[in-house]
């Protein structure tokens, strides 16, 4: 698009981020880099200072110190700029409750002045398997069905840094497997993903680097492989398999993810 | 980006207009107290109020007006306070946008729901039996003062629609506004209070107000209640708006 194609280089560069309010000190010196058309995850506990991160690189706080760039951009002087190329998904599903799906779509769409916004939102309604309810109000929608229509309001206008602040927190195992679904999706077209979690096993299950924010710093920054190296070595033992609670849902429930078709979402349990 | 301004403000105005049509119980629910007040002086309290007018309601319907805009902005800043929390807010200002343009589309969406809430009110005062002579250039100059004191109310509503902690802590700030009118010249004359009362009452904003519509209804000369109202409204409209904007930045940085 216009302004986008700066320049080479990581599409995301923090370099010694400190923000503190009042007396807490939240970031103490954050460091890193996401490269082009990678999954990068922040991992953390609660409050470390995950959502402060994401903020400040979408413009909605300012570092006390530090700088930051998204796409070349710094998020501090060239704001505008950087707010062009991103797109920020809360911590909270935030979709319009009294609009209908469609219409959500449609709203960012306008924002973004893009031509055609009908278009684009059945485009992402069938891609996100929400046609079927694209009609109703959200207030009606499921926790995944709403996440899921949070992170196509994301996508519109192809922002090519996405960021997404806990996208599964409070989801279902079904809803969490639809989303993961979607941001995998979302590198294999190429977009750079910046997420944080506090679920282990989502850094593993989708990011190509993972770095751990504790105590204001990043302590580790690496690959699954590079983080797995740092542990002590492997030990062989034999451990019987359990199935997890989770296998036991899912097997129950009989939805592997791969169906993610609206209607979907409220059956669980027995036919009726 | 700000070329982006009428345009953005208009998407998103548009948007909470559809939270109003789509949900018009917040609209009836503005106009239920005011006519409830209107119902119950007129026809309750008002044979012992001697308020020197042919009929009584005449007399009200200034004051019922004031207090239908200041229970209608007390909605204002509960959908500012519902986008903020719901992160819907944040979405906006991470977004291309003219950023200023997300308050802009509450104030005008403000004014339009006041506007109709009035109307609903003198459709009902009308029913009641209110009639005013009044013509054309009266009649705009009362809606241009209504106007005028909705726009400086909602910038007052902003300010706790962006730092409340809680959905009542948001609307909260509407009580005082909705019981001034009761210590001014809107029920009863103000010669029939005890001094000290009538001192606030004869020098609060409510008053001049109620009286310059009031000569507007009843096509008295206007006098210097007309410049002392429109001093009060431009007055907190400018302080609402700079109050408001400095919240702004505080939470948007």
């Amino acid at each position: 698009m216009n302004s986008g194609n700066q320049v080479q280089g990581p599409a995301i560069h923090v370099k010694g981020l400190e923000k503190s309010y009042k007396k807490l000190e939240v970031l103490r010196g954050v460091d890193f880099d996401v490269a082009r058309g990678s999954i990068f995850a922040l991992l953390g506990s609660n409050g470390a200072g995950k959502t402060t991160v994401v903020n400040i690189l979408s413009t909605l706080l300012k570092a006390n110190a530090g700088t930051a760039s998204v796409n070349g951009f710094d998020v501090a002087a060239q704001a505008a700029d950087v707010r062009e190329c991103i797109s920020l998904t809360g911590q909270f599903a935030a979709v319009d409750e009294i609009l209908s799906g469609r219409e959500n779509l449609v709203l960012v769409a306008h924002l973004r002045h893009l031509k055609d916004s009908g278009t684009i939102a059945d485009d992402l309604l069938d891609r996100f398997s929400l046609t079927d309810a694209a009609a109703r109000k959200v207030s009606t929608y499921s926790g995944g069905m709403r996440r899921r229509l949070d992170i196509a309001m994301s996508l519109i206008g192809n922002p090519q840094v996405i960021f997404l602040d806990e996208p599964t927190a409070g989801l279902d195992p079904q809803a969490r497997i639809e989303v993961w679904r979607a941001v995998k999706e979302l590198a294999e077209h190429g977009t750079t993903v910046l997420l944080t979690t506090q679920y282990l096993d989502e850094a593993e299950q989708l990011a190509d680097r993972i770095a751990i924010l504790h105590g204001g710093r990043i302590i580790v920054n690496g690959t699954l492989a590079e983080l797995k190296q740092q542990l002590p070595a492997a030990k062989v033992e034999y451990v019987e398999k359990q199935p997890t609670l989770e296998d036991v849902f899912l097997a129950i429930v009989g939805n592997d993810g791969k169906d993610g078709d609206a209607g979907n979402d409220r059956s669980v349990g027995t036919d009726e | 980006m700000t070329m982006h301004f009428l345009g953005d403000t208009a998407v998103l105005m548009g948007r909470s207009l559809r939270h109003i049509t789509r949900s018009l119980d917040t609209i009836i629910t503005t106009t239920i107290m005011p006519i409830a007040f209107m119902l119950l002086f007129v026809y309750v309290f008002g044979g012992a109020i001697k308020s020197g007018s042919h009929s009584y309601v005449n007399y009200l319907l200034p004051g019922i007006l004031i207090i239908t805009i200041a229970s209608g902005i007390a909605y204002t800043a509960l959908r500012l306070f519902m986008d903020m929390q719901s992160g819907i807010f944040e979405r906006f200002q991470s977004m291309p946008i003219a950023r200023s343009s997300v308050l802009w589309a509450h104030v005008l969406t403000s004014l339009v729901a006041n506007l109709i809430s009035i109307a609903i009110v003198v459709l009902v005062a009308l029913l009641m039996g209110f009639r005013s002579g009044a013509g054309v250039l009266a009649w705009l100059a009362v809606v241009g003062i209504l106007i005028l004191l909705t726009l400086a109310l909602t910038w007052v509503a902003v300010i706790p629609g962006l730092s409340a902690k809680s959905a009542d802590g948001a609307g909260a700030f509407a009580y005082p506004l909705i019981f001034l009118p009761f210590i001014s010249s809107a029920f009863v004359p103000t010669h029939t209070m005890p001094g000290p009362v009538r001192a606030f009452a004869e020098n609060q904003p409510v008053t001049s107000i109620v009286n310059a519509i009031r000569d507007l209804f009843t096509q008295k000369p206007i006098g210097t209640d007309i410049w002392i109202d429109l001093a009060w409204c431009v007055g907190i409209l400018i302080v609402a708006y700079m109050v408001a904007m400095v919240t702004y930045r505080r939470k948007i940085c």
